[in-house]
């Protein structure tokens, strides 16, 4: 965090000054653990069974808060008798279908009522029709959608909320099932897949134990450590489970932060630039499952909670998108919005561009040729295109791979046989124009324009503005049905005499208004009739009262520590989400010290210092009718509107691809057999067979050693905007590699000379550093040797260098379909071989570790 | 403080107007202030009032006055045709009018009004990548522009 957050990591040093403990988990020893209590070098890859080792601490020690517990999560469930866990069947769940790789969650759910109501029933068929339409796979058709993260602000809908036994002691109920899925993760166990020490977990656990319950809370940090492996969604699932058992989720102090790495990378997901949701988090239209209006809404519709509003929330952005031309007869032009079918994410995509099926592209700051996983496979798609745009303010890699890419100097590609037609369009830097960044707290801040963008250099928001209104003026008076969702849409947007909109107004049509055309002022508004229109709906509010919310600077000594009138958060500018938790059940704060949000019986309401995430006057008491539905079926207890049952999930009975729990799976280059179960990988994972992306078989010793990507303090991301200038590349010029003296005695390589790194896509070459901070690690008896790779050069800006990224195979989460950067190498001193020479070093490298050969890849569509 | 370092006076001093800005690298989200100076930037400092940041900023936010004045920042467009070796100039306005037509075209080509038997009015035969350095509203011109082209294949740094 000291490394890439640095200016977040200031308030961990503060928290230390205070008393707290700061605990680093981290393969290398970095500027964060030089300031951290305890330092935790880990095999790169291995969180689940790092943090399942911590879980069954909790669970077999009866270390868990456990009136939270019982109270705010769904421990006390009981789960259906079909449910097998992974200790049943060697590693898989019940419900695996070894032919498609998918799972069927059915025998996940909950225990069925025994005399369940009309609606329950109804729910469960609706559930079920879902599942098995049409013969298809239901739950693998959404996960093949990643329809998961359209629960970015809330969890997957249940049919029924189940029977509970709060006493915990029924053997199907979820803290049994937990109890027992966790007590493999031994800190024997934790030592032979981690390298991490009985004491040194020991000292972990105790120290969260110690600093959890009524009195203390204990926080994670954590970025793409966790996020870019096969098992990524389910490290951080592991977090929340920890952290719901030791009650450390909607309070003061606790949490689970993600830390991410763009200004606005939260943003560009709330209003996602993403293949599988629109804003707000709601679903791509799907061609099976989404027929109609009704059926895109039907998982959530109606049920408990907050999403049970969702038709509001989703007419609304159709309003918004296609203005009167979206009636109620038309079902608001829902027919315009096109359809997935499955898999359309970047890397998947990248495929069909090498395979000459997707042929115009548009890089909008983004680098793919430096900055996604194997480099080769993303310029053998730019090579593939009929046309390319590329948006930035510097000649990145991903415009001048024709020219001088990796490929042009091996002759895997000619220039004069691309026929790909590049644009390079120069775009406006961060203080030529005004807007809005969300940053990582989910906090909207707006920036406002200091000086005019350089020659032809123009914002986003321009060019999209102009583009759009050429296409629409060249298609006008177009009779072809597949032009009217252009034609329809509503592209008026007020610009100065060059031609840029005025941001303010997309701001205020992303917040929403109501029939009378004002400013709506929060998300409970929005109408399903087709009266209010509103861009993304958990942003409504940012422009409350016509002002612009996200620009409020009061300075934070004029304010509370929560500093409500900084900027403006999500939603409704609450700061902590799920603060309901952070008082118990009968609404009184669980200690002095950590008092945040209560309620007040005299006043009738929540109050606090944060805006309470609950109903404002529902008082602890309350219990729902039977029947109850949406926002009304929420119990006075039930701090997690969000999900229908009201429940925190130590237990996914849905929404996840790969199993209702964490289990831990090896990476798919991985130097061992997983010490856990037979079950090797991720068996949901999922891999993406062409040429380009050949895998090095696991324990080869052709490929004996792990190696991991990071990022460094001075650089950023791929580069682009730090490569290129002059105080940053001073700071840290050149690629480096970081090895244990260990490593370096057994390769011969020497403190500042070259390595050259291979794995079976390509080899680079970096600066070596021979160093303490990255530890040979004793797993059971072997040793493991890991290389770190900062990630940030490639061949343009002022100090190039070898692209690690390069490196990395591409086989992806199956939820979220996001990359492993932990993969297995080889290294050797000295330079790479330039040229032709490089391939047959790689090539040779293949043959010896017995690589399959995949085809021959075309270059040319 | 010696006689001439007593005369000398900051950059920040002389500014004609101050800004308030966002540092554009990563997620924190550190304030900044914006010194301008005869239509140039002339320094980028924290800003003290913001309950985040508190003023400071780490290597990259200190430089991104770097960021905005570089000299090797590209303010022309770049045009490269079908199998040439080099750049060439271009006028933006021929850009963009270009840049139309090869989506419509494109668009056009790859459309697909059924797939397996379903309806699905897309094209598969467009695809954009980026989003995460960009603005909200930015971001959602774009969504709102592609899903009305019926180009799914929209992506960002997300998901990576
Ligand atoms: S100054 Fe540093 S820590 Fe702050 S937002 Fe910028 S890059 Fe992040």
């Amino acid at each position: 965090m000291a490394e890439a957050h640095p200016v977040g990591f200031q308030w961990v040093v503060e928290a230390k000054r205070r008393g707290a403990t700061i605990i680093h988990v981290d393969p290398r020893f970095t500027r964060t653990s030089a300031l951290a209590d305890v330092h935790v070098p880990i095999r790169a890859g291995s969180d689940i069974a790092f943090l399942g080792g911590l879980v069954n601490h909790v669970l077999s020690n009866d270390a868990d808060f456990r009136e939270y517990v019982v109270a705010y999560t769904n421990a006390a469930n009981i789960v259906d008798s079909d449910f097998q866990d992974t200790e049943d069947l060697d590693g898989l769940f019940s419900g695996y279908d070894p032919e498609s790789g998918h799972y069927d969650p059915t025998t996940w759910r909950y225990e069925p009522p025994e005399d369940p109501t009309s609606d329950e029933q109804e729910l469960q068929q609706e559930l079920e029709h879902e599942e098995h339409e049409g013969g298809s796979d239901g739950h693998a058709q959404a996960h093949l959608a990643a329809q998961s993260e359209a629960r970015g602000s809330g969890g997957a809908a249940v049919p029924w909320k189940g029977r509970r036994d709060e006493t915990l002691q029924h053997p199907r109920c979820v803290y049994q099932i937990l109890k027992r899925h966790f007590s493999r993760y031994t800190p024997e166990m934790v030592q032979e897949v981690c390298g991490i020490s009985p004491e040194q977990l020991r000292q972990v656990a105790e120290s969260l134990v110690a600093n959890s319950g009524r009195e203390r809370t204990a926080a994670f940090c954590y970025a793409v450590g966790w996020t870019q492996h096969t098992t990524g969604a389910q490290m951080i699932r592991t977090a929340s489970i920890l952290q719901l058992l030791l009650g450390n989720i909607g309070r003061p102090g606790g949490g689970i932060m993600a830390l991410r790495g763009h200004a606005s990378i939260q943003g560009s997901t709330d209003i996602p630039t993403l293949f599988n949701i629109l804003p707000g988090y709601l679903p791509m239209r799907h061609a099976d499952q989404h027929q109609s209006l009704d059926q895109w809404l039907a998982d959530d519709e109606g049920k408990a909670g907050f999403w049970g509003e969702s038709r509001s929330y989703a007419v609304s952005l159709l309003k918004s998108y296609w203005g009167d031309a979206a009636t109620p007869d038309n079902d608001f032009c829902f027919d315009y919005l096109p359809r997935v079918t499955g898999d359309h994410s970047s890397y998947t995509t990248v495929k069909a561009q090498i395979e000459g099926r997707c042929k115009g592209y548009f890089l909008v700051g983004e680098n793919p040729a430096v900055g996604s996983a194997n480099g080769k496979m993303q310029r053998l798609g730019l090579a593939n295109l009929d046309w390319l745009v590329v948006r930035d303010l510097q000649m990145i890699e991903s415009a001048t791979f024709w020219k001088d890419g990796p490929e042009i100097e091996t002759g895997e590609l000619v220039t004069e046989e691309i026929g790909t037609e590049v644009f390079f369009l120069p775009a406006a830097s961060h203080v030529e124009k005004a807007g809005s960044f969300t940053q990582t707290q989910r906090m909207l801040q707006w920036r406002d324009k200091a000086v005019e963008p350089p020659g032809d250099a123009r914002s986003e928001l321009q060019f999209y503005f102009q583009l759009g209104k050429r296409i629409r003026q060249k298609l006008a008076g177009s009779t072809d049905e597949m032009d009217r969702p252009l034609l329809d849409l509503t592209w008026d947007y007020p610009a100065d005499e060059l031609g840029d909109p005025e941001p303010e107004t997309v701001l205020r049509e992303i917040n929403g208004t109501g029939p009378d055309g004002a400013a709506l002022s929060a998300y409970t508004e929005l109408k399903a009739d087709g009266s209010t229109a509103c861009g993304c709906w958990i942003y409504c509010g940012v422009y409350a009262d016509e002002t612009n919310m996200a620009r409020r600077r009061k300075p934070h000594w004029e304010q509370n520590q929560v500093a409500p009138e900084w900027g403006w958060v999500w939603p409704a500018n609450r700061r902590i989400l799920y603060n309901r938790a952070s008082a118990a059940p009968d609404g009184s704060p669980w200690s002095e010290r950590k008092r945040y949000i209560w309620w007040d019986a005299d006043e009738g309401k929540w109050t606090g210092d944060d805006v309470p995430d609950f109903i404002p006057d529902r008082s602890p008491d309350y219990v729902p009718e039977d029947g109850a539905k949406g926002p009304a079926a929420i119990r006075g207890t039930d701090p997690f509107i969000m999900q229908t049952d009201g429940k925190g999930w130590l237990f996914a009975t849905v929404g996840l691809a790969d199993g209702p729990m964490p289990t831990h799976y090896e990476p798919p280059e991985s130097p061992l057999p997983n010490p856990l179960y037979q079950q090797q990988n991720n068996p949901t994972r999922r891999s993406l067979a062409t040429a380009s992306n050949p895998l090095n078989p696991s324990y080869t010793e052709v490929f004996p050693y792990v190696f991991t990507t990071y990022r460094l303090t001075e650089h950023h991301t791929a580069g682009g905007m730090s490569r290129t200038l002059p105080y940053l590349t001073e700071l840290q010029p050149e690629p480096f590699c970081e090895v244990s003296p260990r490593l370096a005695a057994e390769r011969g390589l020497e403190h500042l000379g070259w390595a050259t790194i291979v794995t079976s896509r390509t080899a680079i070459e970096a600066r070596v550093l021979v160093t303490d901070r990255v530890r040979s690690l004793r797993l059971g008896d072997r040793t493991i040797e890991q290389i770190g790779l900062p990630y940030h050069w490639g061949p343009n800006g002022l100090v190039p260098g070898d692209s690690p990224n390069d490196l990395v195979n591409v086989t992806m989460d199956p939820n979220v379909y996001i990359q492993d950067k932990v993969g297995t190498c080889d290294i050797r001193p000295g330079r790479r071989p330039r040229g032709s020479a490089l391939t047959a070093y790689v090539e040779e490298y293949r043959r010896r570790a017995g690589v399959e050969e995949t085809t021959t890849e075309g270059t040319q569509g | 403080m010696s006689r001439r370092s007593d005369t000398l006076e900051p950059r920040t001093v002389e500014a004609d107007k101050v800004v308030d800005s966002v540092c554009p690298y990563c997620a924190v989200g550190c304030a900044q202030k914006v010194f301008v100076k005869d239509g140039k930037v002339t320094q980028i400092e924290g800003n003290p009032a913001s309950p985040i940041s508190r003023g400071r900023l780490c290597p990259k936010g200190s430089a991104s006055k770097q960021l905005v004045t570089s000299p090797t920042r590209v303010t022309k467009v770049r045009y490269r045709r079908p199998y040439a070796t080099e750049w060439e100039d271009l006028d933006l306005e021929t850009a963009v009018d270009m840049i139309a037509d090869r989506v419509i075209k494109t668009r056009r080509q790859f459309w697909q009004e059924e797939t397996d038997g379903k309806r699905t009015r897309r094209t598969l035969g467009i695809a954009s990548l980026g989003g995460a350095t960009l603005d909200n509203e930015e971001n959602y011109l774009m969504k709102k522009l592609y899903t009305a082209m019926g180009a799914i294949q929209i992506e960002n740094q997300a998901r990576i």
